[in-house]
């Protein structure tokens, strides 16, 4: 190649990444772009609702007065709503996963269950509401309480828990297995002493990511008829009213932080946006913290396993 | 390497490294490595796995670039314009335009036969249908793989064979016209009837340019290279004419290898 | 011949070897119980999908007795609880199709230039800090944006384009978008990581830059998997509430244009859910009767999408 030839090539490679250089910025502002909008959000909530944020707006009741109103049925909803929903869809997402990676055979069935998870991944929560109006709510008649709103949500977050389990299983290598095998083990042995307690990290994050999610929810909660206007605690375990019995709560009316903060964001006076923007800010905290945690345990996962 | 065992040295050099080092990190992958690379002529690097010999091709086109904590030393002489191809002012991109690389495994891209090979062409802005119409027939005219392939260029370059897939590879990388053209033990993946088609190829190609060649099979070295460079754990053993290099080694670590007495 | 003698030691023999069927057997027979407990785990999903089509069929099977189908799809209004009711479907969508376009207008281009440049441009230590952020971005509840959208959002736009309604299908689409990029972008980029190096290397061996490696060669072999990216987001959009009901206003409005207050069919199911519907009654039936529409709606993008992501799957 004579000098000529060279230079013309110089000046095209100039040219070439030049283009380079533009999409590196583009790139960089896009992500500016969603980095911007979440600090926007964050700081117009903290401005906005810190203000409203005292140990009384934790400890009161809702109220027709903006200034006594507080968030304490709208926690303790959401409290008992997470625990129900944590009770059903752990056992039951762990169980299907492991399933799905130790025990299943490849034919339709399996192929049909697959589709399923992978389908009822992408179904609108709010279609998850309809389903439990008409299941739950009137024909199994547990009503519009926590126990009903648990278990909505438990099967809107159950594809996530099993993603997650499957995830955490795959990568166990296959000689745990041979080698557990090898010393006779059954099938539910090599499970329960080594799948399960060594994806037990994984299966953790995938938990905390789905609950994340589910404690953010609104439309399906809204759906099966949480109240909006809830002045009352669910009662304790066994102070009800008689019969008592432990689980009284789970039959309950309720109401649930972001079912409260939609009430208050609707409401035209300013007082009550602000209070809106305390809860906002308040479940934003929670949902952060609760993500948060998950990916740092993922990235404690990812540097503290080597095989 | 004495004047007597070299009768050629008259002919035109197309590259040679002077004391290139490289380094993956902290790890010396390459120490020293002095070499002559000689236009029209067929090259070949043979050692055992594990001694640098792709490492040392890969910094003919700066693909080391690609990855982060890479370190080159010394320098690669590009003849005739005295390009130092490791020169950090010299761009990587500028070095791949003049030198091209057919890989171990065939890699087709996902497009068109027409396509895989016009890429090089429309990398560098030429966007005139009948210049590129004229370049990817001779490239694969080039590349043997014209006859079979004449009426199908628009079917996907994965549906071809491992070994035209290969000889499309080898089209892609001819279509931009290499001054130099690398091969990374292109038939290590192939059928042995494929192979010998490749090989017959690389002999056809020195006509036009220069290669360099890493193969693990040293038949192969013997039957197609001019020249032949033993390597071991990063350093350049031997380099001459590939006859003196089988029959008649200068070191006793080359003549081991050879004879199968390694390790 | 010895065989046949019984002795002592052999009795013992097979009484142990007896033992061991035994508890084999009662081995066996838990592993089963087990494995079929599991099954049940696993097949729940089935039978969720199939009571999630039940009663949603039967429930619109009772309203389309009492409202033509032919009305449902081509009565241009919405006013179910009127004594005038009209159940023109076609209001609710025109609702959905506008603000999920605004959000796919967003989201897909920053969406893509976002994975692009996470997947072949950015140092390792960028991605490592940003795939995280974009996570917790999509891991902030929708009410959150909503509110944002409604008193944020609104306010600003109304700065530039000073005769937009205080509701408007406008800013809930912009938010909806910001939303939406992390699940497009996250997983267009696991599916552009993907692609195999070696492809990568065969396209920069030629002399090509990072952009048209990445525009020519990457793209185009992670073409399924952004799509199913795109899908994704389709379906997102479409069944996205919450911000919605709270940033678009809910007045039923048959339009395309985005500075409009509107109302989808997802926050006209809020909208009835939030009121007093005895149940059994019709105005109960027709929150179903959308619920069908939209799960209709996102079951052609699921099912397209998770073939596309099987496909990419099986591609490498």
């Amino acid at each position: 190649m004579n000098q000529q030839e060279l230079q013309a090539l110089r000046t095209m490679i100039v040219v070439h990444k030049r283009w380079d250089m533009i999409f590196g910025l583009i790139g960089i502002l896009a992500l500016m772009i969603a980095l911007m909008t979440f600090t926007a959000l964050f700081a117009d909530m903290a401005i906005n609702g810190v203000g409203r944020i005292s140990w009384e707006f934790l400890t009161s009741f809702p109220s027709r007065r903006a200034a006594d109103a507080g968030i304490l049925s709208a926690w303790v909803g959401s409290v008992l709503v997470m625990l129900v929903t944590a009770f059903a869809a752990v056992p039951l997402g762990v169980a299907a996963g492991v399933y799905l990676e130790e025990y299943a055979r490849k034919n339709w069935v399996t192929d049909i269950i697959e589709i399923n998870v992978s389908n009822l991944a992408g179904v609108p929560s709010i279609i998850y509401g309809l389903l439990a109006l008409g299941l739950f709510v009137y024909t199994f008649g547990l009503g519009q309480s926590i126990l009903t709103a648990g278990l909505t949500l438990a099967l809107l977050i159950l594809p996530v828990v099993i993603v997650a389990t499957r995830e955490a299983i795959r990568s166990i290598p296959q000689i745990i297995r041979e080698g557990a095998y090898a010393c006779g083990a059954t099938t539910w042995q090599v499970v329960s002493d080594h799948i399960v307690p060594y994806s037990s990290a994984g299966i953790l994050t995938g938990v905390i990511i789905g609950m994340a999610r589910a404690i953010g929810e609104t439309a399906p909660i809204i759906t099966v008829g949480a109240l909006t206007f809830i002045a009352f605690l669910p009662p304790a375990p066994f102070t009800g009213e008689p019969p008592a019995g432990l689980f009284d709560w789970l039959f309950a009316p309720f109401t649930v932080m972001p079912i409260q903060m939609f009430n208050w964001t609707s409401r035209p006076e300013a007082a009550f946006l602000a209070n809106a923007a305390a809860a906002g800010f308040i479940l934003v905290l929670m949902t952060l913290a609760m993500n948060g945690l998950a990916i740092w345990l993922r990235y404690r996962l990812r540097k503290n396993i080597n095989w | 390497m004495t004047e007597k065992t070299m009768p050629e040295t008259q002919l035109p050099l197309k590259a040679e490294a002077r004391n290139l080092s490289f380094f993956y990190g902290n790890f010396q992958a390459l120490k020293n490595v002095n070499m002559p690379i000689y236009d029209k002529r067929v090259t070949s690097l043979i050692g055992p796995s594990g001694c640098g010999k792709s490492t040392y091709l890969r910094c003919f086109n700066r693909m080391h670039d690609l990855y982060p904590g890479n370190r080159y030393e010394g320098a690669i002489d590009f003849h005739p314009d005295h390009t130092d191809l490791l020169s950090s002012k010299v761009d990587p991109i500028e070095v791949r335009m003049r030198i091209s690389m057919v890989f171990q495994k065939p890699n087709p891209f996902p497009k068109s036969i027409y396509e895989n090979v016009a890429y090089g062409l429309r990398v560098r802005g030429e966007s005139a249908r009948s210049v590129i119409d004229d370049k990817v027939e001779a490239a694969l005219r080039s590349a043997a793989l014209w006859g079979e392939v004449k009426d199908r260029l628009n079917e996907q370059g994965a549906n071809l064979s491992g070994g035209q897939q290969q000889r499309l590879c080898i089209a892609r990388s001819l279509a931009t016209d290499p001054e130099l053209m690398l091969f990374d033990e292109p038939t290590s993946a192939l059928d042995p009837i494929a192979t010998a088609s490749i090989e017959e190829l690389i002999t056809e190609l020195k006509e036009k340019v220069a290669i360099l060649i890493v193969t693990h099979n040293m038949q192969q070295a013997a039957r197609i290279s001019d020249y032949t460079a033993y390597m071991y754990i990063g350093e350049m053993v031997e380099f001459g004419e590939t006859d003196q290099v089988f029959i008649k080694p200068n070191k006793k670590e080359t003549e081991d290898y050879i004879t199968g007495r390694f390790g | 011949m010895n065989s046949t003698v019984i002795t002592a030691e052999n009795i013992v023999l097979m009484q142990q070897v007896s033992d061991r069927l035994k508890k084999d057997f009662s081995r066996h027979l838990k592993e089963r119980v087990i494995e079929a407990i599991l099954f049940l785990a696993a097949f729940l999903s089935v039978f969720t999908t199939t009571a999630i089509v039940y009663i949603l069929l039967k429930e619109s099977w009772i309203f389309f007795q009492h409202v033509p189908l032919t009305d449902f799809l081509f009565d241009t209004q919405w006013t179910p609880l009127f004594d005038d009711a009209h159940y023109g479907i076609m209001v609710l969508l025109s609702g959905t199709i506008t603000s999920s376009m605004v959000a796919l207008l967003v989201a897909i281009p920053l969406g893509t230039i976002i994975a692009i440049y996470l997947s072949e441009f950015a140092p390792f230590s960028v991605r490592e800090i940003a795939k995280p952020f974009l996570e917790l971005l999509g891991g902030i509840p929708t009410i959150i944006y909503g509110y944002f959208a409604l008193l944020f959002v609104t306010p600003l736009l109304q700065k530039i384009f000073p005769e937009l309604p205080g509701f408007n299908l406008l800013s809930a689409g912009l938010v909806m978008g910001v939303m939406i990029i992390p699940y497009v972008a996250s997983l267009s980029e696991d599916a552009m990581r993907a692609v195999p190096m070696a492809l990568r290397e065969g396209s920069y061996a030629t002399g090509a830059t990072r952009l048209q490696t990445s525009l020519r060669v990457v793209v185009p072999a992670a073409t399924s998997g952004i799509a199913a990216a795109y899908i994704l987001g389709i379906s997102r959009a479409v069944g996205e509430t919450m911000i919605l009901a709270v940033a678009a206003g809910m007045q039923p409005n048959l339009t395309f244009n985005p500075a409009e207050p509107g109302a989808t069919i997802t926050s006209f199911i809020v909208q009835v859910a939030l009121g007093d519907l005895p149940h059994g009654s019709i105005g109960y039936q027709t929150i179903f009767a959308a619920g069908l529409s939209l799960m209709l709606l996102t079951l052609v993008f699921n099912l397209i999408g998770f073939y596309m992501r099987k496909k990419y799957r099986e591609a490498y």
